[in-house]
């Protein structure tokens, strides 16, 4: 297991190089005139564009401007924004919302997610079983700024529980709102998944030799059943994680939360690559370790599983 | 660890079935018992209905309607239902009615294609990854991991701008293409680690060791012990994916990159609806009511399925 | 794991969120003495000349006072830290300073400070964005250029510390109406000295000073005690709160966690739903900003006028603006808008007004649009719904077709527009630099001018623009402008859609905060309601 973490590890550096490389790739090729509307209706002067051209080295090659923005990197100089803020100061301020947003929501799915996916897998057919799967039905196919509105100007505006935005340094329990819009597609997701592989388990062999050895039914369930239920579950909710790390641009912008999400977005829309690339640089690396944490779940889940 | 005791959960353990696991003979056997099963099933038929009715309103729009979903008087706009226009007007003084039948060949295309191809491409690279393992697994895996790195939108961004000059009009089966391929670019790492992680788990089990031990070639492997293995869990994404797909489809268009007029899709209706939804529900309301129907068709059929199919559900 | 143990753990993380949401209910972070306003991110750091755009003009206008100040209710000029702006010929302005101004540190405001600030508006590698504001200065050519050959420019010059003069390359009538720009302000010497300190903490001569600012947050001003203009400020401190969606600043603003929109978004505008809401605290005052569709004239399918004109007279602005806007926004009649000085109604006549039939005609007279006519605007603006109805007018009306074919962001449209890359029809706004017609057409309309994105070219048109500017009087000056005016809308180069006004809101706490109709906070109209 040891060397396999190591292994692993040592794997990070291509992936981060690719990319990195890649995202910096596609925001220089959105459009090959960087400047345009960065001086309203107005063209810019040719001693603007000079200037920041010179600024930000876009005379030089793709591949040689890549590597002076990650030399810079490197020696921990995220670089400016266009506006002449500091990338990493902003990362600083915006990521610790991000990572806790995504830690609610995560945490909601999950509960709620598995909760009622081991509930209907349990029981089978029936009531309770149409009833969940008509809501994650429901779920699926509003997209997210829609249920983000309707909690918003129902809980928000009209009942005054919550408020309509997030302040710039949220309690968990400000958080909890949008945590429940954002991982709302994943908590159906997951409820059915849980649904699915509980149903497939139910008469697995494996089970019957539980039962028949006289194992209560709490035992068989907990222990054995769920165990080896829950791998997919595990496997999505680790690829959860890494993926809600990299922000969530509708629900940041419904409940103006000041996060990864709305930077990488305001970014790409400005063509601004300093910004784009470095928050994308850390993403990498949280999603990198989110993943390998997994894989490492699996083989405590499931002891068929060995990495050596 | 008797838990796990793997032998008893190899599919020749059961007697009906061991016939057809162990002859060759018995090649199809898996897949007649399958229909066979299907066929008993009034879910089946009743999903298979909805889903042929979408198709029909796909293939035919002009069966259901005769207005031009293009027409729009915007004096009338926000009508409520009335038999002029049966589910009411839009903000432009569209008939909504209309524009969710024209919408149905669009969403439905995409909504398929995207998920099918990610389910392809996801599927057959999280195979080879899970069976293969090693060196293999790594390189397919860190290559998931870059494009799971890419923020969909940038991705979006730069691939539709890039293969469409914007601002100009680009042809529908032409956008529609497009949109479908950025999705499965953007989208097959998640379905690749699904698919490894049940083929990483289904290759280590003693019936796939037995049968490599009596000199099955990976092919066979892979077709007759791995795959049917794995449905379940890729169908249960697929199904769920196809209402996400929709989704993402409706964020490009909203971005002014994805389906552009006069292609409509029930994702571009509910988010254009969504900014005045408290003026004029029914603009939302009933794009979103057919893409509930049209996602319950294929998570059922997706069920039906797999309980029909799936070796371990029976 | 047991089931039991899960069981725990699951447990424990339900008690941990529902105390952590108990705590999240209390302590309310905002000070009875701050009033807070919605904001967005600036493009550029708060420099005066290097601001153009509301989010930085906002707390610009704060920081610092100006010559020239815009009434709050009628856009008219007054001097503010002016004591004359005097001359003889139109071309040599001679400024002369009221006595007794201070930087927020403590030194004079003095005629240097203000010539220093230009010059370096003006000079090329600084990078300016209102570099363009000092073009009719003498001497501007030789600074503003990549490698420019003087460091100052020649028409700038200090005849002691309270007066300078400003002499321009030619005669430009209006030219003190123009002073109050935020271009125009000056500059401490603490900027010269370190510019980059300068920038983290700005030191200005306006009614707040700077506190601190969290970027993508927010940022805080206090007041400016020492604030030597009439009009003091009340309230004691702003907050500029960073939102990225205007809906969601409304919102708040209804349920009481805001003090101020800067905007009402157009879901509140339809049913009139924004003055149920805000009641006598929702604001609407003529502004400054038209919305037009530009032809690309260097495409020849656009070259008949008649064409121009059939696909001017298919829409219908006024049910647009009614049935979109709620009948708020204003159909567009001529090339500015009612706020500004100069301003004729209906100087656009027949051509802006909807005749179906006469488009019909026109169009057949032209010869008929040969193939389809794309409608372009960016996706990232809110201008989705009336570039739809306005494509569908098109179409329906005139039998083309018509096809709304959007971009996705403010950049890739003015990517187009500078390299000439539009088939059809674009959208193009312009919301004027000061209140009077001429801010709508020259930079607009003259040939080569820095927005004329169509490459309209008339020389009789450029001909009466310079006359017009220099003209002996102000009422000559601005009589020249509207006959160019007419001339413009008879070769239609755009079709006027709507002008907007200014639209923003408070909430209870407030007895009154204003915007002026150029768009820009009034801090000095923020008053707090008595305290219960």
């Amino acid at each position: 297991m040891g060397r396999y973490t190591a292994r692993r590890l040592l794997q990070l550096v291509p992936v981060f190089l690719g990319t990195t490389f890649l995202v910096y790739f596609l925001v220089w090729g959105i459009s090959d005139d960087p400047f345009a509307g960065k001086c309203g209706q107005r063209a810019c002067s040719p001693a603007y564009i000079a200037e920041m051209t010179e600024r930000y080295n876009l005379d030089d090659p793709l591949v040689v401007q890549y590597l002076k923005y990650l030399g810079a990197l490197l020696t921990g100089d995220f670089g400016q924004t266009f506006s002449g803020t500091e990338v990493s100061t902003l990362i600083a301020d915006a990521y610790p919302i991000t990572i806790k947003l995504a830690l609610v929501a995560v945490a909601i799915e999950a509960v709620i997610g598995i909760a009622a996916g081991v509930l209907t897998g349990l029981r089978g057919r029936g009531f309770v079983d149409n009833l969940v799967l008509v809501s994650t039905l429901v779920l699926i196919a509003l997209p997210v700024f829609v249920t983000g509105l309707v909690l918003r100007q129902v809980l928000g505006v009209e009942l005054g529980w919550i408020r309509p935005s997030v302040p710039g340094d949220p309690t968990i329990g400000q958080l909890l709102v949008p945590g429940l819009v954002l991982g709302a597609l994943s908590m159906a997701y997951i409820a059915r998944l849980t649904r699915t592989s509980l149903m497939e388990n139910r008469r697995a062999d494996f089970v019957r030799t539980a039962v028949a050895k006289g194992l209560t039914r709490r035992r068989v369930v907990g222990v054995h059943m769920l165990r080896n239920s829950l791998i997919p579950v595990v496997t999505f909710l680790g690829y959860d994680v890494g993926a809600l790390m990299g922000g969530a641009i509708l629900t940041e912008g419904v409940f103006n939360i000041r996060g990864i999400g709305g930077l990488v977005f305001r970014g790409i829309q400005q063509q601004d690559i300093a910004t784009v690339v470095g928050i994308v640089a850390l993403l990498v690396i949280v999603f990198l370790l989110a993943n390998l944490v997994v894989d490492l779940l699996y083989a405590v889940l499931d002891p068929r599983i060995r990495y050596d | 660890m008797t838990d796990t005791a793997p032998a008893l959960r190899a599919r020749g353990a059961e007697p009906d079935e061991a016939a057809a696991v162990d002859e060759s003979a018995g090649r199809g056997g898996l897949w007649v018992d399958g229909w066979a099963q299907l066929r008993r099933r009034p879910l089946f038929w009743i999903a298979s209905t909805l889903i042929l009715v979408l198709l029909v309103m796909a293939l035919w729009p002009s069966l259901f309607t005769s207005v031009d979903p293009r027409v729009a008087d915007l004096a009338l706009s926000g009508a409520d239902p009335s038999p002029d226009a049966v589910l009411g007007r839009d903000l432009q003084g569209r008939d909504i009615y209309a524009r969710a039948i024209h919408g149905a060949a669009p969403t439905l295309t995409v909504g398929l294609l995207a998920s099918l191809g990610t389910v392809l491409v996801g599927a057959m690279a999280g195979l080879v990854a899970g069976y293969r393992g090693s060196w293999v697994d790594g390189l397919v895996s860190r290559v998931g991991e870059v494009f799971a790195g890419l923020p969909f939108i940038l991705g979006g961004i730069v691939i539709l701008t890039t293969f469409n000059q914007p601002g100009r009009i680009v042809g529908e089966v032409r956008i529609v293409t497009q949109v479908v391929l950025t999705i499965v670019v953007l989208s097959w790492p998640l379905a690749m680690r699904i698919m490894r992680a049940a083929a990483l788990e289904i290759s280590q089990q003693d019936y796939v060791k037995a049968a490599r031990a009596l000199g099955a070639g990976p092919l066979r492997i892979v077709g007759r012990h791995i795959l049917p293995n794995t449905l379940a869990p890729v169908l249960v994404f697929a199904t769920i994916q196809f209402g996400v797909f929709i989704g993402a489809e409706a964020a490009l268009s909203f971005l002014g990159i994805g389906l552009r007029d006069p292609v409509v899709s029930w994702g571009v209706m509910i988010s254009e609806a969504q900014e005045r939804v408290a003026d004029i529900p029914q603009a939302l309301f009933f794009p979103a009511a057919f893409l509930v129907v049209a996602v319950l068709a294929f998570v059922m059929l997706g069920d039906a399925v797999r309980d029909a199919f799936d070796p371990r559900g029976r | 794991m047991s089931l039991r143990r899960l069981a725990t753990t699951v447990a424990a993380l339900l008690a941990v969120v529902l105390v952590a949401s108990a705590c999240g209910g209390g302590g309310d972070d905002r000070s009875s003495e701050t009033v807070t306003l919605d904001w967005g991110e600036p493009e550029n750091p708060l420099v005066p000349g290097n601001t153009t755009e509301q989010n930085g003009g906002d707390v610009i206008g704060a920081l610092f006072a100006g010559l020239v100040r815009y009434d709050v209710d009628t856009a008219r000029p007054e001097l503010e830290t002016a004591a004359a702006i005097d001359t003889t010929d139109n071309t040599t302005f001679t400024i002369r300073l009221e006595p007794g101004w201070t930087f927020h540190d403590g030194t004079p405001v003095t005629a240097q400070n203000y010539v220093d600030a230009w010059n370096w508006t003006a000079y090329g590698p600084n990078a300016a964005q209102a570099q363009s504001f000092m073009e009719k200065i003498q001497g501007y050519d030789e600074v503003s250029t990549e490698a420019p050959t003087a460091r100052t420019m020649s028409g700038l010059r200090v005849v002691d510390p309270q007066t300078f003069t400003v002499t321009l390359e030619q005669p430009f009538t209006i030219f003190p109406t123009t002073l109050g720009y935020s271009a125009y302000y000056p500059l401490p010497t603490a900027f010269f000295q370190n510019q980059q300190a300068w920038e983290e903490r700005p030191i200005g001569n306006g009614e707040y000073r700077f506190e601190a600012r969290t970027p993508n947050q927010n940022l805080t001003l206090v007041r400016n005690d020492q604030y030597a203009g009439d009009i003091k400020p009340t309230v004691s401190r702003l907050e500029y709160r960073v939102y990225s969606e205007l809906q969601t600043a409304y919102d708040d603003l209804v349920s009481g966690n805001l003090d101020h929109v800067k905007a009402i978004p157009s879901s509140a505008l339809s049913g009139g739903r924004w003055r149920q809401d805000l009641g006598d605290r929702a604001h609407l005052k003529e502004g400054l900003s038209t919305t037009t569709l530009t032809f690309p004239l260097y495409d020849p399918r656009f070259a008949d006028p008649r064409i121009r004109q059939a696909f001017s007279m298919a829409i219908d602005r006024r049910l647009i603006v009614d049935q979109l806007f709620n009948g708020v926004y204003n159909p567009m009649d001529g090339l500015a808008t009612s706020a500004a000085e100069g301003y004729l109604p209906d100087q656009c006549g027949v051509a802006c007004r909807f005749d179906p039939q006469r488009a019909r005609q026109l169009l057949a007279e032209a010869g008929g649009f040969p193939g389809p006519l794309t409608l372009t605007a960016n996706s990232d603006g809110g201008h989705d719904v009336w570039m739809q109805a306005v494509t569908n007018q098109l179409r329906q009306n005139l039998g083309i077709d018509a096809r709304y074919t959007p971009v996705p962001s403010f950049s890739e449209l003015r990517r187009l527009a500078n390299s000439q890359g539009f088939t059809g029809l674009f959208r193009t706004g312009w919301i004027g630099d000061y209140p009077n017609l001429e801010t709508f057409l020259t930079q607009l309309y003259r040939t080569g001018a820095s927005s004329n994105d169509g490459g309209y070219s008339n020389p009789a048109v450029d001909a009466q623009l310079s006359a017009a500017d220099q003209a002996p009087t102000r009422e000559a000056a601005v009589a020249g402008y509207q006959q160019a005016e007419r001339m413009i809308l008879a070769d239609m180069p755009v079709i006027p859609i709507y002008t907007r006004p200014i639209l923003y809101g408070d909430s209870q706490r407030l007895v009154s905060g204003e915007r002026n109709p150029l768009d820009r906070l009034v801090t000095t109209s923020f008053q707090l309601a008595p305290q219960d």
